[in-house]
This record gives structure tokens, C-alpha cells and sequence, in this order.
């Protein structure tokens, strides 16, 4: 077990392999909700409940859901930004080796954050409108005691040229750019410390169509050039399928498929999967698919159905879909699914070619 | 934002006022003609004296003159008039010498910048705002109170605002219960009607105290009172920034938490803290005037605003002696300029204005 773990690390972690560079068991986030004159808890908030995932080296892992099925919030345990009520999230740091994120100390957690950057989707948000572009991706390094004076100023301009801005743009300020060059200065920041692992929280959904292929392209560019592993947390499908390794279904706090891409979209194994496919528009105006309408609305989260959360709103659920909740269990080598009539039913995926 | 402001116009001309009014306040022994608390018996209650260019004749004489009185008693209410004698002219001289002073109370001078110069004889009066009920010159008087009535505005908005950024954000950072506590306590201030509560703390300052020690006892009751708006500012900023995009990216990259506050929180909203510091400053001012306008504030021999007004509390003034009300213009004057400056400076600092 501990072969390829390096001294200073701890053991690999459970059902972890050679390839994998950060291994999630069982994370869970609960938000409380407080009432009343003296905040009292009445209840909790669960946007991650019980989430299992591995983020292997080198691959782009899609976290796709509805609004609110809690991939922000899981996105955000990795980079612990909140702290999670529970679960573990082991991460293959370069020097410590095997680190659980949660329990971190500060120390440690300073390593990581070297290793683990985000990108995120608010261009306009995320870049600090009084700060130039020289001291927004210049901080990481001068922060981090990696770079300062004229190295800073050399790094900086090498990362402008990364991602494709102009090197002179440097001390100018964010408002000067439009929404698609603010986002690649969102990445060049990201990767201003060259971590391994980026997390991508919508990197493209606030952008303009014709600027989100040339964002994903540059993306696509980076991880090919630096080794770079994504989380890639998106809600539009055809990104999600363009990018991704493997994709991740949400609903509801919890992950109901997990698969490599192509056995996902074109042959789902889970209800709600097969549901959201039939939503992606195909470019064929012939095409007359045969969209699935869910009825009723994504549960809240807070109060939550018994048994499989996708069951009120299933076409296929039986009786125990309402009393038990159904593990994820591995159908097809790497594909994970979380149903319990996925091996009886045949669900249809994205039509090939579309 | 320099920019932003300067398309305000009728800030900019309240700067000019503002700063005017300042320099006054810091050079007041310099600009006042005569000794504010120089007794009279001669010319008790004299109107103002207006500056002539023009004699009887209709020559025009390049240096202004002012003309002498010519005193009587009126038989039947047995009141001095004064009215105007165009046989004494007395020539106006400026930076001339004139009585001695200490000029703020260290390097003794006798230069006024405005005055009949030493060629004229003893005992001419020159008094181009009037004189009160002793015979004291108003416009002296009006220009030292400006640097007690000015200066308390400044240093109480000082007090406040260190009470106010400190009790704010600590409030807006760290939340929870100590937000709560904090903001109870704000709102038991506020609710506190404010002219009882001035009243009761500045009755309990003991009447045996010198001047200045009312002075500072004053300034610090306004400050106590004042806090609580800047505060809630303070802390509004605090929460909303807390939760923008950019300091998580400062987070992620290993920002320490004074270098997220200082370097990346504060600039955001110091321009809308000066523009609130600037709102502020009448207030206090306004403040001054009405506790020592009611007797309860500052006493003479202490010449401020407030207490100039007090001296025109009767019916008797407003009729027979309007000019003794002129330090009442002089506070609205201030406030007023202030106010703009501070909606001129607001609506600079607006990143959403335009």
C-alpha cells in the first residue's frame, strides 16, 4: 500500500490507484439553517451529501447538474473554501505526498493551495478592479515568495503570453478588457503558481458563445501543454461532453452516474442522465428527438425525498426506489451509477453524430 | 475618480468653499482684523461697515475705504444708531500691522491681512460684519469660531471613524455573534433620541472645567454618538466584500488575512468611506453648533458658532441687529459645501454611476 506513497505522506488513501491525484470518499457539506430570535439550527441545507468521486492525472472530470444539485459546492470542498462536514478528500500533493484537504494544517494547506487553483465563472467578479493585471497574477508569486521585482514582471508577462493576452497589457486594469480576455487572465492567475489540479467552476458560462469555444480550446491547450488535471464543473452538456474525460452526474447533493464521456452520453444508465441528454439541442433541424419533461421541480435540498432522490420525479422508479437509497455501484468497468433498475432498463443517450 | 469628480461642478466650487473656510480656521489670528474679545464702549451694536470705492462725488479710488460713524442717541427708545459719515474716510490696507497677537499662541505678530494700518487714529472702528452687544468685532469672532467649530467637525469625524472602521469591521469579518452584539448596540445608540443624551453628557461634565477641556469633552460626546453610521457602512462593505470572488481567488493563493483586508478590501471601499467621512463632517458641526446654541455645549469665553448664535437668541436681534446672526449663515454655508463635496465625492467613487 504505502509503495508509491513518498515519506512525508500519509498512506494512500482507500480504493485509490497509481494514477489518481485526488480521491473524494464520502464528502458531505451541510449548510444549517438558522430561525428565530437566538439562530437556533432548525434543519440543514444538504448540497453535498455523501459524494465519492477520483480525479486521475491528466484527465478532466465533468460535474454537470441542474442549479443547485451542489457541484459548485463540492468544487469548493476540494479547494476547501468551506470547510466539509464530513468526508475525506486526499489529494497526491508534488512534495507532501497523500494530504486529506479537510484535516489539513495550515502549513499543509498553503502547499496545496500552490497545487489547487480555481478558475472561475464570474470574469467580472473574480479579478479585483483595482489591482492591475501585473499585481492580479503577480500576487500569487509575490504571496508565495516565488518571484518578485523584475522576475515577477518577467513571469506575469510569460503567463499573459500563455494564455494569449499581449504582454504591454500588463498595467492596465480589468476594465479594460472585455469578458473572454478578463477570464484569461482568470486562468493565467490560476496557473501562476503551476498547480496540478485546476478547478474550473463555469469557466465558460458567463461568456459569449463564439468566446466560450475559443476560452475551452485555450483550456484544452494548457492541460495538453502543462500536464494540467481539471475539475470541470459546467451545466451545459455539449461543453461538458467536448471537454470532459469522464463526467459526473449531480442531483441533489449526491452523484447519480459517473462514466467515461462517451459511455455517458451514449449509453446512460441512469434515469435522470437519459432525462437531461434529451435536453441537448441537435444541430439537425430533421431531428425530432424525443425529449423527456421531468415533471415537478429539483427538491430542496434541505428537506430532500426518501429513499432516491430522483424518485418523484422518475419514469421508471418502483417501490424501492422510495425507501432505499441506492449505492453507486460500478456497472461497466468505470462507469458508476447509482440506481437500482440500472441493469434492468435501457436508457437512450445522445444520438451519435449529433 | 479625480476625473469623475471634477465633472461635478458644483463640488468642485464647494471644495474652493470648504478649503477656504479651512484656511480661515488655520490662520484665523492672521485674517481676523481685530481681537475678537477687544471690548468696545464705543461702538456697541454698530451695523457693518461696508467697503467703498466710490466717494460722494462718484470718483473712483482705487484703494477701498470704509467711512466713520457718526453716533447718536435716539431720544425715544434711548438707543445709539450709527450712521455712516462720509467726511471721515479711512483708507483699507492689506498685510498691514496692526494689534499684537501670538499667532497660534507661539511666534508673537502683529500683520492682519486686512486692516486700517497704523496711520489711522486710535479708536476707529472697522468692523465689516458689525459689532455685538460689547462692542466686539463680529468678523473676528465669526473667524475664530470657524476653528473651533470646524476642527471639532474634523476631529469628532476622526474619533468616530476610528470607533466606527474598527467596531465595523470587526463587526462585517468576523460575524456571528459579535456582528450581533455589535450591531444591538448600534441600534441602542440610534435609538437614543440625541439632543436629551447630549444634553445629560454635557451636563455631566463638571461646569468648573477650563475651556478646552469642554472642548475635547464635547468632541468626544459627538464622536460617541456618531460612530454608529460609519460603522454600519464599514460593516456593509465588509459583508459584501467577504463574499466577492477576488478575495476567495486571494484566499486560494495563500493571501494572508491582513493582506486580503488591507490590499484587497479596503480599496475597494475607501473612496466610500471618504465620501461618508465628508457627509459626516456637517453633522458634526451642526451638532456643535445646536449644544452650544442651547447653552449646553461650549461657554464663553470660548468663541464658536454655536455660542455667537446664542448671543442672537432674542427677537430683539433678528430685528434690530440681523447681523448678528451672520455665523448662522456661516454654518449653512459650510454644511452645504460639505454636503456637496460629499455627493460629489460619493458619486465619484460609484463604479456604477456614469
Amino acid at each position: 500500500m504505502a509503495m508509491n506513497a513518498p515519506a512525508t505522506g500519509g498512506p494512500n488513501p482507500p480504493g485509490s490507484s497509481e494514477d489518481d491525484l485526488l480521491v473524494a470518499r464520502d464528502l458531505k457539506k451541510w449548510f444549517p439553517i438558522r430561525k428565530g430570535f437566538w439562530s437556533r439550527v432548525v434543519g440543514h441545507v444538504k448540497a453535498v451529501d455523501g459524494v465519492s468521486f477520483n480525479v486521475r492525472r491528466g484527465e478532466t472530470l465533468g460535474l454537470v447538474g441542474e442549479s443547485g444539485c451542489g457541484k459548485t459546492t463540492t468544487s469548493r470542498l476540494v479547494l476547501r473554501a468551506y470547510d466539509p462536514t464530513g468526508g475525506t478528500i486526499h489529494f497526491k500533493d508534488r512534495k507532501l505526498g497523500w494530504i486529506d484537504i479537510p484535516t489539513a494544517r495550515r502549513s499543509e494547506l498553503r502547499d496545496i493551495r500552490r497545487n489547487v487553483q480555481m478558475i472561475f465563472q464570474d470574469p467580472y467578479g473574480s479579478l479585483n478592479p483595482r489591482m492591475t493585471l501585473r499585481e492580479i497574477i503577480g500576487e500569487p508569486l509575490l504571496v508565495n515568495g516565488i518571484a518578485s521585482g523584475s522576475a515577477l514582471q518577467d513571469r506575469v508577462a510569460e503567463l499573459l503570453r500563455l494564455v494569449g493576452l499581449h504582454p504591454e497589457y500588463m498595467s492596465r486594469y480589468p476594465h479594460a478588457f472585455s469578458g473572454g480576455q478578463r477570464q484569461r487572465v482568470g486562468i493565467a492567475r490560476a496557473l501562476a503558481l503551476e498547480p496540478q489540479l485546476v478547478v474550473c467552476d463555469e469557466p465558460v458560462s458567463a461568456l459569449d458563445v463564439s468566446i466560450q469555444a475559443q476560452t475551452l480550446n485555450l483550456l484544452e491547450d494548457l492541460q495538453g501543454r502543462l500536464g494540467l488535471t481539471y475539475i470541470f464543473v459546467a451545466h451545459d452538456l455539449s461543453v461538458v461532453q467536448h471537454v470532459s474525460t469522464r463526467v459526473a452526474v449531480m442531483y441533489v447533493g449526491r452523484i447519480v452516474e459517473l462514466a467515461p464521456t462517451a459511455d455517458l452520453f451514449f449509453a446512460p444508465r441512469h434515469p435522470y442522465t437519459e432525462a437531461l441528454l434529451s435536453a441537448v439541442p441537435t444541430p439537425d433541424p430533421d431531428h425530432r428527438g424525443t425529449r423527456i419533461f421531468l415533471a415537478g421541480e429539483v427538491p430542496d435540498a434541505s428537506n430532500p425525498p426518501t429513499g432516491c432522490h430522483f424518485h418523484p420525479r422518475c419514469r421508471y422508479a418502483v417501490e424501492a426506489c422510495r425507501t432505499t437509497v441506492p449505492p453507486l455501484v460500478e456497472l461497466a468497468p468505470g462507469h458508476q451509477v447509482a440506481c437500482h433498475r440500472a441493469t434492468e432498463l435501457s436508457l437512450a443517450g445522445v444520438v451519435p453524430g449529433s | 475618480m479625480y476625473w469623475r469628480f471634477r465633472r461635478h461642478r458644483l463640488a468642485v466650487v464647494c471644495t474652493f468653499i470648504v478649503v477656504f473656510f479651512y484656511i480661515v480656521a488655520l490662520f484665523s489670528e492672521t485674517i481676523s482684523p481685530l481681537d475678537p474679545n477687544k471690548v468696545s464702549n464705543l461702538y456697541k451694536y454698530a451695523p457693518p461697515q461696508a467697503i467703498e470705492f466710490l466717494d460722494k462725488d462718484g470718483n473712483f479710488s482705487f484703494r477701498p475705504y470704509v467711512l466713520g460713524f457718526k453716533s447718536s442717541r435716539n431720544p425715544e427708545t434711548l438707543r445709539i444708531t450709527y450712521v455712516p459719515d462720509p467726511t471721515k474716510r479711512f483708507p483699507v490696507r492689506f498685510f498691514v500691522p496692526g494689534e499684537k497677537y501670538m499667532f497660534w499662541g507661539l511666534w508673537p505678530s502683529d500683520i492682519h491681512v486686512i486692516g486700517l494700518g497704523p496711520d489711522a487714529p486710535a479708536n476707529t472702528p472697522f468692523h465689516l460684519l458689525g459689532t455685538d452687544r460689547l462692542g466686539r468685532d463680529m468678523l473676528s469672532r465669526i473667524v475664530y469660531g470657524a476653528r473651533i467649530s470646524l476642527s471639532i467637525g474634523l476631529i469628532g469625524v476622526t474619533l468616530s471613524l476610528v470607533f466606527g472602521i474598527l467596531l465595523g469591521g470587526v463587526s462585517g469579518y468576523y460575524g456571528g455573534w459579535i456582528d450581533a452584539v455589535i450591531q444591538r448596540i448600534i441600534e441602542f445608540i440610534r435609538s437614543l433620541p440625541t439632543i436629551p443624551v447630549w444634553m445629560a453628557l454635557a451636563a455631566a461634565m463638571p461646569p468648573k472645567w477650563p475651556p478646552d477641556y469642554v472642548y475635547l469633552g464635547i468632541t468626544i460626546i459627538l464622536s460617541l454618538l456618531g460612530w454608529t453610521g460609519l460603522a454600519r457602512v464599514v460593516r456593509g462593505r465588509f459583508l459584501a466584500l467577504r463574499e466577492e470572488d477576488f478575495v476567495l481567488a486571494a484566499r486560494l493563493s495563500n493571501c494572508s488575512e491582513p493582506r486580503i483586508i488591507f490590499r484587497h478590501m479596503v480599496p475597494s471601499f475607501a473612496s466610500h468611506i471618504i465620501a461618508s467621512i465628508t457627509l459626516a463632517v456637517p453633522g458634526m458641526i451642526l451638532s456643535e453648533t445646536s449644544l452650544s446654541f442651547l447653552g449646553l455645549g461650549l461657554r464663553p469665553p470660548v468663541i464658536s458658532w454655536g455660542v455667537l448664535l446664542q448671543e442672537a437668541q432674542n427677537i430683539q436681534t433678528v430685528a434690530l441687529f440681523p447681523w448678528l446672526l451672520i455665523p448662522g449663515a456661516a454654518v449653512i454655508l459650510i454644511v452645504l459645501a460639505f454636503s456637496f463635496v460629499g455627493d460629489g465625492l460619493r458619486d465619484a467613487a460609484d463604479p456604477y454611476g456614469r
